[in-house]
């Protein structure tokens, strides 16, 4: 056991810095002079998956492109808690125009650019779930056709929260939504439907596209950095816990993203031109129970003692997570 | 004002007018936990602290820190049975830190770079008397001359070091590294006296003047047993097997050695036993492994060196080359009682092994002090009944090991300080425990143990080199790094980093955070994602 190369076992790489790492292999959000480009101040619920989200993308694609970044939001959550008129939380260029043309707007921004021959100013457009696989979805798959310049980041927390938490094309079966109540034979969201867009942005062989959770800065960071170092249209889809819709703790927010990836429900991958490039491993599996079982928007699957009172339902999601540990090979070949 | 485009009346502003703050219901505090290997050290060791300065390389500082507790590193590196390991939350994640393997590195590094121990406080005036010289009575007269006493260290031995020397083998502390940590100590300017017993303490302290007196006396009286024996068996008891090793001729103990007893006194005597040739070494023990009051690791040693264990057994009978043996059954208590199965075993020795007493004789003028058991009777501040007469160490009913020995010897030498200046004695407040179930693992490497190397069993029955060999710089440096900093901060950064709201101030390196109340929601991810702990919320005052 002599010799043993000197790693950092105490934190590892997992979180976020580290007194005797140096700067270089810290995490951008362990930097104090980070763009913070997502500012206090927002209106965004306590505990808010979005917001964490979104300042770890911008900081990142702003340190990649040193400061030289047009943001492009389409409405939601994340427009609407960081601009009430005349307050902004911004601190990069910033757009809105309307909830369904995000993508458009994007492309817009990126051919005026090119127009203008300035091709180190790198644009970047974000949208909530609902914004990307519902209502832009037309737009942004022109813009994937097109394979404009642009970074479209999705950050997903499974229903449109800002108007009451209804269901979207995101949303997981068996969730409870203002639209999807717990009840009959078959309570929250049907199974079978949906959309998961990673997957569709694969089909149109764009050069990047990759998920990612709040949980893991380090990979979400890497991605984010290798987002920007590719011209094209590339695709980021973030999973972002949201302690109102989802019934959760606020504090459990970061523990959500982690679990829902852990137990395989989330799959962490990287695709490059339409081909899986790479996958995230599960470290520590638990079954989806786990993840379950803290959120009240699956409450109706336990009994007012937290034992499972709707195994039928569980088993049907520990199946799509287990699909999912096939189809992406979470467990590192083991299965 | 500028003008303002068609439409709009008002001018762009940041969200930094919006104090989030007020939202709070609960609010964060950064706090220090106890570290469960700090609660645990005997010594009172600061470990979680000295291995942080450890990770980075820093071994002098650490060393520093250490020794405001423990002057003697290198040797509880050696003999101390590790209560920190026991206690190490990494225990419950994989293994626990190798904490007595960097202490030792720490300890023999010290030594080979000569670091000294730190100077004297300007001299008090007060004498104080310490009587032996065993890891007490040096622990105590290493605190009694930091607070700038005046310490005269009376030994009854021909040398420093009390069981450390005398009862402890080689193969466990080498004399180097004990002679070179008593050396440091005395060097601090220690009036010592070898020799010299110390038969009435009352004289020799109006003798001296002194002001105040620790007895450090330890227990070196071995219990017997009635055991019907025939003249002409051979039986010694521990205590002298032990100390003979430290004279010119070991003594001769035969083929077939038996020692009677389950501590690890009996365990250091079966071991001895092996490598002074003896080809069978049977330790007998009236009750059962799970009772015997040895640690595991002198057992497993032993085991792997050959020594045979036999449970549930008494010796009832000693002949020349012979010994009757009981076979002993517990009781629903967990008593052992006799069978009246008796069983016949070869042995050309006999080791009692029984448990040893203070010699409290010197006591006998002082009428306030309690001796009960064979033990001095001591307060909470580890006074006797006599003002100002402390004892600490074997000699008191403390648990017997270096470790407890060094930590009452500092517990005295505070106690003493207080009562010589006139002032209470303060016992700073513990913090609470950090528990497991407080930190956040996730965030911890997947990291196994270091082992430490020992020396081959083949080659250990043969000699009295030590068995446990140190750690080089990298694997101290792994090992160190290997700890999860329970209940303290250490800077990861995860606070500032998962903060939904920006709320948390980076100070720079060694300043650790602050919050900023005026945006933070009081959400908890920040306690929810701290790895060691060190956050907690609390109530929002309104």
């Amino acid at each position: 056991m002599s010799g043993q190369p000197v790693r950092f076992f105490q934190v590892g790489s997992f979180a976020a810095g580290n007194r005797l790492l140096p700067p270089e292999l810290r995490s951008v959000q362990s930097d104090a002079t980070r763009a913070n480009a997502l500012t206090s101040g927002h209106r965004a619920c306590q505990g808010c998956g979005e917001a964490l989200g979104a300042r770890y993308v911008l900081d990142t694609a702003m340190r990649a492109t040193q400061g030289r970044l047009i943001a492009v939001n389409a409405t939601g959550c994340l427009e609407v808690f960081t601009t009430p008129y005349p307050q902004t939380s911004w601190r990069v260029p910033w757009l809105h125009s309307l909830f369904a043309n995000a993508a458009s707007v994007a492309t817009g921004v990126a051919s005026a650019l090119e127009a203008q021959g300035r091709s180190d100013v790198r644009v970047l457009a974000q949208a909530g779930d609902g914004g990307t696989v519902d209502i832009g979805f037309a737009a942004l798959s022109g813009l994937f056709e097109r394979n404009d310049d642009v970074l479209y980041v999705c950050y997903d927390n499974q229903a449109y929260m800002n108007t009451g938490v209804q269901r979207s094309g995101a949303t997981p079966p068996a969730a409870r939504t203002a639209t999807t109540e717990a009840v009959g034979p078959e309570p929250g969201n049907p199974f079978g439907q949906g959309k998961n867009l990673p997957l569709i942005a694969m089909a149109h062989g764009i050069p990047y596209v990759a998920t990612a959770t709040v949980a893991d800065l380090h990979d979400l960071e890497a991605k984010v950095f290798k987002a920007m170092s590719i011209h094209g249209a590339r695709y980021l889809h973030v999973l972002v816990p949201c302690p109102l819709g989802w019934g959760s703790a606020p504090a459990a927010t970061i523990e959500l993203a982690r679990l829902a990836k852990e137990t395989g429900l989330f799959a962490v991958f990287e695709s490059e031109h339409g081909e899986l490039t790479a996958s995230s491993p599960i470290r520590r599996p638990v079954p989806v129970e786990a993840y379950l079982r803290p959120q009240t928007r699956y409450r109706h699957l336990f009994d007012d003692a937290g034992e499972v009172g709707r195994p039928d339902v569980v088993a049907r999601l520990q199946a799509m997570a287990d699909a999912n540990i096939a189809r992406f090979d979470l467990l590192g070949g083991e299965r | 004002m500028n003008e303002l485009p068609f439409a709009i009346s008002l001018e762009v502003g940041s969200s930094l007018a919006n104090r989030t703050g007020s939202w709070r219901v609960e609010r964060p505090r950064y706090l220090d936990r106890m570290p469960p290997c700090n609660d645990a050290c005997p010594a009172g060791e600061n470990v979680q602290r000295w291995l942080y300065l450890a990770e980075e390389g820093d071994y002098e500082r650490a060393w520093r820190v250490l020794v405001e507790d423990n002057p003697m590193p290198a040797i509880m590196g050696r003999v101390c049975y590790r209560p920190c390991e026991t206690a190490c939350n990494r225990g419950q994640l994989d293994e626990a830190v190798g904490i007595n393997a960097v202490e030792r590195f720490l300890g023999d590094l010290a030594i080979e770079r000569g670091w000294r121990l730190p100077e004297p406080a300007p001299d008090s005036g007060a004498r104080v008397l310490v009587v032996g010289a065993g890891p007490g009575g040096l622990s105590a007269t290493y605190h009694l001359r930091r607070l700038g006493h005046t310490v005269r260290l009376v030994e009854a031995s021909s040398a420093l070091g009390g069981m450390m020397r005398y009862g402890i083998p080689k193969y466990r502390l080498p004399r180097a590294a004990l002679d070179a940590e008593v050396a440091r100590i005395t060097e601090m300017g220690v009036d010592v006296e070898l020799g010299t017993p110390v038969r009435d303490l009352a004289g020799a302290m109006r003798a001296g003047g002194f002001d105040a007196a620790v007895l450090a006396v330890g227990a070196q009286l071995a219990h017997r047993a009635y055991i019907a024996a025939a003249d002409s068996a051979r039986v010694l008891d521990a205590v002298s097997l032990l100390r003979s090793m430290e004279g010119e001729e070991p003594p001769a103990l035969g083929r077939r050695v038996v020692v009677y007893g389950g501590g690890d006194t009996a365990m250091d005597a079966a071991r001895t036993a092996r490598r002074l040739g003896a080809t069978d070494a049977i330790v007998v023990y009236r009750r059962t492994r799970e009772k015997m009051p040895a640690h595991d690791v002198e057992v497993e040693e032993a085991a792997e060196e050959g020594v045979v264990m036999k449970w549930l057994s008494t010796i009832t009978q000693m002949e020349k080359g012979r010994l009757v043996l009981e076979k002993m059954a517990l009781d629903e208590h967990g008593f052992p009682q006799p069978t009246g199965e008796l069983e016949v075993l070869q042995a050309d020795s006999v080791v009692l092994a029984l448990g040893q007493d203070a010699d409290l004789s010197l006591v006998g003028g002082l009428e306030d002090v309690v001796v009960r058991h064979g033990a001095l009777e001591v307060g909470d501040d580890l006074m006797t009944g006599h003002p100002g007469v402390f004892g600490v160490g074997d000699a008191t009913s403390a648990e017997r090991t270096v470790t407890t020995a060094i930590g009452q010897g500092k517990a005295a030498a505070r106690a003493a300080h207080a009562w010589l200046s006139g002032v209470p004695l303060e016992r700073p407040t513990r913090h609470e425990l950090a528990t497991f179930e407080l930190l956040n693992t996730w965030y911890y490497d997947d990291a196994p143990k270091t082992m430490r190397r020992r020396l081959e069993p083949a080659r250990r029955t043969g000699t009295f080199d030590e068995v446990a060999v140190g750690l080089d710089e990298s694997d101290a440096l792994f090992e160190a790094r290997r700890c999860l900093s329970c209940g303290n901060c250490f800077e990861c950064d995860n606070c500032f980093g998962v903060c939904p709201d920006n709320a948390v101030i980076k100070l720079g390196t060694g300043r650790r955070y602050e919050f900023d109340f005026d945006y933070c929601k009081g959400c908890g991810i920040c306690l929810q994602e701290c790895p060691c702990g060190a956050i907690v919320m609390e109530p929002e005052e309104i």
